[in-house]
């Protein structure tokens, strides 16, 4: 039996945690907010919270001036491309590791993970010069592919950990009625496999489309997504309070919106399935 | 069980991702090392094609030696200790407030955890004039109003700003991960502890926290993996100024700002054995769980 809780203490419970969830929370509220001010609003004194001028002009302002537009595709074009080159890649591997194991098949999976613990910096030099060379600095594809490198081992462990939940009878029931290993992985695996496909996808389009190493030094005027956007605001325009915020809004918009469908994903994902 | 046919099948099943990852890991680590040994400076004319210098270990001991080798290292460990000890500490505590009964949980539950959907350029930029700016920041006004002289943040407080900074993005991690530990405890043990008269501060200390610790290890270890190579929140706050230049940002100045691949190379070196270091540690929790 769960034990009653009396209202007075759910309400000191419910009173404390929004409290403590719009404090957190603050920072981005006060960035939207800021977005639909004017600049002197923005800078007014006191700080306006809700009693000014709501305006849009800050929004076509940025997408005029920095070309909003072309950032957001390139954003999505590396996001995404990264992520379904990567599942691609990624499916698999992981399948076979989950209903085919050997006795290499944790070692393999270890050190697919020991990958993503390479500090980026320490590789930073030998990708510039080989981009370089191949002509892929400052390129969509370029990015595609690092952002694919970076990303694969977090996506065939979390594809890994959610072929495992998959019983292994239902594919040996497949294998006894005759289903070849094509007709497996078609029309007994695939519909099983969708939701764990999905959140992984998911999961990987938010840190492809947060990641800001890679695309901070291997883009400049022509291939930067969102993160090299912002990073122009820097300086001197990161003064002009509303349109950083503008700026910003549009460039977490989407991604916090994908985000908070993958809470759940986000722990598994992120833990290598050592916690669920 | 397994087949012959089907064993062939899943190696070359998992060979693209092999390989790839293979290539991923060994030709930039090995350029790096090769660099690592060598005297290379693009801006002064050397190039691969014209050959390079040896020069032996040089480049490792002039980046121990170099003056702010120390003061990196130091900034690195004071920033991931910090981060640590701010976000296991509150992330602790925001688990056991969230898994309280309330009003509208998921409501706070995504409050809580949308800092970590913002991306670093977007919150290192929002902190840096928006809250932090000495003259039209909201801490300016806070500190204003409790008629306290506003702080130059970056500049003053330079550590206690990137620490606050970062914090901010991984408490949501932290919370998450401790959250989903603490859903899985087991709620009649407490009750038991509370029927038998313990007060909450012996059930937190003698159930909460052991049932917590395995979570807490891995929050640690992963998120050192990622705040030893924070970049981006530095790069467009203080870049590296004020004694926030960490081992990360030293190494990309060395190799991109001032193009000393060699010597940045031995620090990438450097820096690869102490990720390492970090991750063997990682890996064994990670392993163990395969087993079970």
């Amino acid at each position: 039996m769960a034990r009653a809780v009396t209202s007075q203490r759910k309400t000191i419970n419910t009173v404390i945690a929004w409290g403590v969830g719009l404090l957190i929370f603050f920072p981005i509220l006060w960035t939207i907010l800021t977005s639909f001010k004017t600049e002197a609003q923005a800078i007014n004194d006191p700080p306006l919270f809700l009693f000014f001028d709501w305006t849009l002009e800050n929004y076509s302002v940025v997408q005029e001036r920095s070309d909003y537009m072309r950032f957001l595709w390139n954003s999505v074009i590396i996001a995404g491309g990264s992520t379904i080159l990567g599942t691609i890649i990624a499916v698999p591997a992981a399948w076979s590791m989950a209903f085919v194991p050997s006795k290499r098949t944790k070692d393999i999976l270890l050190w697919m993970l020991s990958t993503k613990m390479l500090p980026a910096v320490g590789v930073l030099y030998p990708i510039y010069l080989l981009f370089i060379q191949l002509g892929l600095l400052d390129t969509r594809i370029g990015l595609v592919i690092v952002l694919m490198l970076i990303n694969l081992p977090i996506i065939v462990w979390m594809l890994y950990t959610y072929f495992k939940e998959i019983p292994g009878e239902i594919l040996e029931a497949a294998r006894m009625d005759g289903a070849g290993l094509r007709d497996e992985i078609l029309y007994v695996l695939t519909p099983m496999a969708v939701p764990g496909i999905a959140s992984t996808i998911l999961l990987n389009l938010i840190l492809a489309w947060n990641e800001a190493f890679w695309t901070l030094n291997l883009t400049a005027a022509n291939a930067g997504p969102l993160t090299a956007f912002i990073a122009s605001y820097s300086s001197p325009e990161g003064l002009f309070f509303a349109k950083l915020s503008a700026a910003s809004t549009m460039a977490i918009a989407p991604i916090l919106i994908l985000g908070w469908f993958s809470q759940k994903q986000l722990v598994r994902g992120l833990t290598f399935g050592a916690v669920k | 069980m397994a087949t012959q046919h089907s064993r062939s099948a899943a190696r070359m099943m998992m060979a693209p991702a092999v390989i790839l990852l293979l290539g991923w890991m060994l030709v930039p680590l090995t350029m790096t090392l090769y660099f690592s040994f060598k005297k290379y400076l693009p801006l002064r004319g050397d190039s691969l094609a014209g050959g390079l210098d040896w020069v032996g270990f040089d480049n490792y001991t002039r980046f121990v030696t170099s003056s702010s080798f120390w003061p990196s290292v130091q900034a690195t460990l004071i920033i991931v200790g910090g981060v640590l000890v701010v976000t296991v500490v509150l992330g602790v505590l925001l688990a056991i407030l969230l898994d309280q009964p309330m009003w509208g949980q998921g409501v706070v539950r995504i409050l809580v955890i949308a800092p970590f959907f913002v991306m670093p350029t977007v919150s290192g930029l929002v902190w840096k004039n928006m809250f932090m700016d000495p003259v039209n920041g909201l801490f300016a006004h806070l500190w204003k109003f409790f008629g306290a002289a506003p702080l130059e943040w970056l500049s003053q407080a330079s550590m206690q700003s990137i620490i606050l900074i970062v914090s901010w993005q991984w408490l949501p991690f932290a919370t998450l991960i401790l959250l989903t530990a603490i859903q899985s405890l087991d709620s009649e043990q407490l009750e038991a502890a509370e029927m038998d008269g313990a007060p909450p501060l012996a059930r937190f200390g003698f159930i909460i926290l052991p049932h917590l610790s395995r979570a807490i290890t891995i929050v640690i270890l992963i998120q050192t993996i990622f705040l030893l190579s924070i970049f981006a929140e530095i790069f467009v706050t203080t870049a590296g100024a004020f004694g926030t230049k960490t081992l990360t940002y030293l190494i990309f100045q060395r190799v991109l700002e001032s193009q000393n691949v060699g010597l940045g190379s031995a620090g990438g070196v450097y820096a690869i054995i102490l990720a390492n270091i970090v991750a063997i540690f990682l890996m064994r929790i990670v392993g163990k769980n395969l087993d079970a």
